[in-house]
């Protein structure tokens, strides 16, 4: 295990306990608000929390308010932790060249051999032919490049990325995301997403911090496969009912009824969720007959395009449906519809 | 929005008191220009008194801006970017000498530096007499100078904002590192502009001045004490010697907003 940290920040009522091992990538997901960057400030050395320990590499980092415990805490520039936030942040009177030779600089290296170590990052992350220019001659995209030589040039033993994607254009996102699966490899970092698919091509781990606290972690494609928290369920497009097992489904809180097919055994009365993907629910106007086990009446309270596909959003959940059925089925938000759901396409499983 | 795009008119009313507060700032600077004897000008500014005059006021407002620059930096990064209690306050006592009257710092000076002023004792037993010495001259324009350096820094550095600082710590730049290859390079503007609208005030300082340095020829005596005086005797020479002082106030107004400072 390289890295650990269990931190409480009271004021933002934020407590988390987080890992990370040799070489793994850690996606961090939650929603906006939840704690995320509290917990980057927090490894990177900016945020003092309130109490709390964190070690790298076996290293202490910080140990602080333990009763009987002097304080131990090491400023943000001797960690060896380097931060990538939403904006690159290339420092704007340095060409790109010796942004990435800084990290080298700082720690006093030789001008020249910082540079050398620049023009190799730079190489890898291929934004050589950048190298002269100033920051305010680089698209956004060319500067988040630049700004992932400039981290890892400073060969940093973590590396945090916060929402690296979020500040692109659609169009030059999946190629940035492709380079950092590269420069990633064999690497140690913790990476704070929205997107599912940064989770899913970068990450090997995901925790989904919510309220502050980490209320599920586990490998990316179990996680998304099987999520145990509402958010984790919304992120990988997924429907998901909580209640208890009760007979051959999951009762709800609020009464819903759920039939499907149970993954693990899950005994009566025992907190289960039912997971189902929207493309397994069919729209109706009227309750059909036949072997459907769920029929489940909603209301519709939005429409979203996605391709060629129409989400149905409700409520609670989601279908999907084709474009011709939206208009053959005179879909409206406001419309009364019934969801139909085959047993077969909903897992039941353990809460 | 650009120019010439306004999308919303003026009220038409508006333009009349603009117009009278625009003459009221430019006639004065005119009737003076019309009163200065062109053909003797050069006269007129280069007497003994004058010439000492001047020099002695590039030479008292240099060293005070460096003062300023020195004493401002560290104070402006104090003020933006730490928090501690009495901040405000301290804030505030800082930018005081900006609006009181300068005669008051004077005063407030004479009692501190002295022969009967609070440190005037000390440094009289070190055998140094500050009051009505070229020193004095110093002390007084960077008493009255420093908070321009202040005010316009502290504005640049919360303007840039401490993210570019965080970025620089987390790459392994010592805080000695971070503010010589980061943060001076980034409010550089605002230091230059600070540091000019500062040696400005400082070429323009009387009230303190006077109180607290007197008006000792080649000493003491800067160039608006010296138009001040000649003004009595030789009212030409006090135009002429005034058009000097204009002419560097607006080569300072047109560096700083070329700076995009002001």
């Amino acid at each position: 295990m390289t890295f650990e940290l269990t931190g409480a920040v009271r004021e933002r009522g934020v407590d988390l306990s987080l890992h990370v091992d040799t070489a793994e990538v850690l996606a961090v997901l939650g929603p906006n608000g939840s704690g995320k960057s509290t917990a980057m400030s927090l490894i990177a050395g900016l945020l003092r929390p309130d109490s709390g320990t964190a070690s790298l590499d076996g290293r202490v980092l910080f140990d602080l308010g333990r009763p009987g415990r002097a304080h131990v805490w090491v400023p943000p520039h001797a960690r060896g932790v380097a931060l990538l936030a939403q904006e690159p942040l290339l420092f704007p009177h340095l060409s790109a060249l010796d942004n990435v030779a800084f990290g080298p600089r700082s720690v006093g290296r030789q001008r020249s051999a910082s540079r050398a170590v620049a023009q190799r990052w730079l190489a890898e992350v291929d934004a050589e032919e950048y190298a002269d220019r100033k920051p305010a001659q680089l698209s956004g995209g060319q500067a988040q490049r630049i700004a992932v030589a400039r981290a890892l040039a400073a060969d940093p033993r973590l590396l945090l990325l916060d929402e690296p994607m979020a500040a692109l254009d659609v169009a030059v996102a999946p190629a940035v995301r492709q380079m950092l699966r590269r420069v990633l490899h064999d690497r140690s970092a913790v990476i704070v997403t929205h997107d599912v698919l940064d989770a899913l091509l970068l990450a090997d781990r995901v925790v989904v911090i919510d309220g502050g606290r980490v209320v599920e972690e586990g490998p990316t494609a179990q996680l998304l496969a099987r999520p145990r928290s509402a958010f984790a369920a919304r992120i990988a497009g997924l429907n998901m009912v909580r209640g208890r097992r009760e007979g051959h489904g999951v009762r709800s809180h609020d009464g819903l009824f759920v039939e499907g097919l149970a993954e693990e055994p899950v005994a009566e009365g025992q907190e289960a969720l039912a997971v189902f993907r929207p493309s397994a629910v069919g729209v109706y106007r009227e309750p059909p007959g036949g072997s459907l086990r769920n029929v489940i009446s909603v209301t519709i309270t939005e429409l979203e395009p996605q391709g060629d596909q129409v989400r149905v959003r409700t409520a609670d959940l989601s279908a999907d449906v084709t474009v011709a059925a939206v208009a053959e089925l005179d879909l409206a938000p406001q419309t009364p519809v019934v969801f139909g759901v085959k047993a077969s396409e909903v897992a039941i499983y353990r809460a | 929005m650009t120019r010439g795009s306004r999308q919303v008119g003026l009220p038409p009313w508006l333009f009349a008191p603009a117009a009278v507060g625009a003459l009221f700032l430019v006639l004065p600077l005119v009737a003076m220009l019309s009163r200065v004897e062109w053909g003797d000008f050069f006269g007129l500014i280069g007497s003994d008194s004058s010439v000492a005059a001047l020099k002695l006021s590039l030479r008292t407002s240099s060293v005070s801006t460096v003062l300023c620059v020195l004493l401002g930096v560290p104070l402006a990064m104090v003020l933006a970017r730490t928090t501690f209690r009495g901040q405000q306050l301290l804030r505030s006592l800082v930018l005081l000498p900006l609006v009181l009257p300068p005669v008051v710092g004077g005063i407030a000076l004479l009692y501190t530096f002295g022969r009967r002023g609070l440190l005037g004792h000390t440094f009289e037993v070190l055998g140094i007499q500050v009051a009505f010495s070229t020193t004095a001259v110093v002390m007084a324009q960077t008493f009255v100078a420093l908070p321009f350096l202040v005010v316009s820094l502290e504005g640049a550095l919360r303007t840039v904002g401490g993210r570019f600082e965080a970025v620089a710590s987390t790459l392994g730049a010592r805080p000695t590192t971070v503010f010589r290859r980061v943060t001076l390079p980034l409010v550089l503007p605002g230091l230059v502009s600070g540091a000019v609208l500062s040696f400005a005030r400082s070429l323009g300082e009387f009230g303190a001045t006077i109180t607290f340095a007197g008006s000792l020829q080649g000493v003491t005596r800067t160039l608006p004490l010296e138009i001040y005086l000649q003004r009595e005797t030789d009212a030409d020479a006090a135009v002429a010697l005034s058009l000097v002082l204009v002419f560097v106030a607006v080569v300072v107004i047109g560096f700083a907003r070329g700076r995009g400072a002001i």
